[in-house]
């Protein structure tokens, strides 16, 4: 007897194969990697490459939620549509009833309720997505929080979902160090680095958003994605001749 | 209707969706909050018949009860001061010297009294229990704003059917101290200074001419048991006694409570 054809069923051993299936279909999504700075928050995204005739900026896989929170997505980018119409509505309806922006962490909390619902009722099927939503609160801390198809959130210092997800997070853990946070630049830098280490031909196929307290998201440009890409290179370098030396 | 989604919803899965309908009308008797009284068995002061939304001459507010009071608010530098009265009339009858027209939401958020004192009361307390929810929720406690917009929300649903409650709701947050006004008209108003009730007009009198930013503790204690006190001396409908809260960063805290008749000869003694 198949115990996943309905979302509704348990398996003998515990499981909600649904959801199993569903945290598959994140893993064939295209990576995201996103890190928690001091006075900075990024995120990156592998851009899968456009076909010739496709405009693309058409294909935004980071999205902001409001004016200090933005969300980037493994999955199915259908999926994220929905979620993210609901959690931007949800950020205003906050801003209306309770005369304060929302925490990033109510509007993750609101986003994975919408996720645990839709693993509890009958006829549907979980959301295909996992997301990394990162922002400033009204008193300025920074946060960064992972969601998934299951409904849970947690949050996290760094962190990377999608393809590759596990090498990028052992990256991450390898390279995360709580002194470079300090530095704007250097945070950038970890997310690049991050993300070097799965995307095929480097910079180009990089999209990065970052947000500092107190201003709004921005997308930086291929050129500065550039830069950051070229001044890793060079340490990298530096670093062999280095080694090399001793 | 709104009051049972009020009850049961429970945002807790953020269920936007209030596609649950009632019928018009049937509101406390259909809740599981055990009130199932009927409507013949409330209190009445008077002769003629229930309040309910069916009344056929329209809502004569047969329950007089608080618009005849004063009840005043004001912000100074060391936080809110809320003064009040205690009489409760029905007509020409004074029903009761001894009202509490202050309700204590929480330890940091007061709300006044003035209309209907069912509403007030009963909204009020919804009021907190809301409070007390989005404090568990979101591990902070709530603002004067969000509370007073909360409250406003509510009543806003049952405009037109007769709830009669004006109430001002103090408290200090981390914007610090916090004063807006709510009534069952649907108004939510922020400001420094309110007064409410058939005394208002001599109170506003008194606190207007004595208010300034930067008046101590006692001072403002003072001005605001005095507003009170005018308001009672020339307003039949006001009287008893005068209770005094002051909300401060910590919370509130009740000053005092003292009979008009004694203000009266105290006030008397001072002035020979």
């Amino acid at each position: 007897m198949s115990y996943d054809r309905a979302i509704t069923v348990f398996s003998p051993d515990g499981h909600l194969f649904q959801v199993d299936y569903a945290q598959e279909a994140v893993k064939k999504g295209s990576t995201a990697v996103g890190v928690r700075g001091k006075n900075v928050v990024v995120l990156g995204v592998e851009k899968k490459s456009v076909a010739k005739l496709q405009d693309d900026r058409t294909v935004r896989k980071i999205c902001s939620l409001d004016n200090h929170v933005f969300m980037a997505f493994a999955g199915l980018t259908a999926d994220a549509r929905i979620i993210v119409n609901r959690a931007r509505v949800e950020c205003q309806s906050h801003r209306l009833t309770v005369e304060d922006p929302a925490t990033v962490e109510y509007i993750t909390r609101y986003i994975s309720s919408i996720k645990q619902r839709y693993t509890q009722s009958n006829g549907r099927r979980p959301f295909g997505i996992s997301s990394l939503i990162v922002g400033f609160d009204f008193d300025g801390t920074p946060h960064l929080y992972q969601t998934d198809p299951s409904g849970t959130y947690h949050a996290w210092k760094a962190n990377a979902i999608g393809r590759s997800a596990k090498t990028v997070r052992e990256f991450l853990e390898k390279n995360y160090k709580e002194e470079d946070m300090e530095s704007d630049t250097d945070t950038i830098k970890l997310a690049i680095r991050a993300l070097l280490e799965v995307v095929q031909s480097g910079g180009k196929n990089i999209e990065l958003a970052i947000m500092k307290r107190d201003e709004s998201m921005k997308i930086l440009v291929q050129e500065e994605i550039e830069e950051y890409v070229t001044a890793i290179e060079t340490e990298k370098e530096k670093a062999e001749k280095q080694k090399k030396k001793t | 209707m709104a009051l049972s989604s009020v009850l049961q919803s429970e945002s807790a899965d953020f269920s936007f969706n209030n596609d649950r309908s009632f019928s018009f009308g049937c509101g406390l008797g259909q809740t599981d909050l055990g009130f199932g009284a009927a409507p013949g068995d409330r209190l009445n002061f008077s002769i003629k018949a229930s309040l309910g939304p069916d009344d056929e001459d329209g809502p004569e507010r047969k329950i007089e009860f608080l618009h005849g009071t004063t009840t005043l608010a004001f912000k100074f530098q060391h936080g809110v001061i809320v003064a009040v009265d205690s009489r409760a009339t029905a007509g020409a009858y004074i029903a009761s010297q001894t009202v509490k027209k202050v309700i204590e939401i929480n330890p940091y958020l007061l709300g006044t009294m003035a209309g209907g004192a069912a509403d007030c009361s009963f909204w009020e307390r919804l009021l907190a229990r809301q409070c007390r929810v989005y404090e568990l929720r979101n591990k902070e406690r709530i603002s004067v704003a969000a509370a007073s917009k909360l409250l406003a929300n509510m009543v806003y649903q049952y405009k037109g059917m007769g709830l009669s409650m004006g109430t001002m709701v103090c408290g200090w947050d981390k914007r610090g101290p916090g004063l807006y006004y709510v009534d069952s008209e649907g108004n939510r108003v922020c400001g420094d200074l309110f007064a409410v009730g058939s005394g208002s007009m001599y109170a506003y009198g008194v606190v207007d001419s004595g208010l300034r930013q930067d008046l101590s503790v006692e001072e403002a204690c003072e001005l605001g048991r005095r507003a009170i006190y005018q308001a009672t001396y020339r307003d039949a409908y006001s009287g008893g006694q005068v209770n005094l809260y002051h909300v401060h960063s910590e919370g509130w805290t009740r000053v005092s409570q003292e009979d008009v008749l004694k203000l009266h000869h105290q006030y008397q003694e001072q002035k020979k």
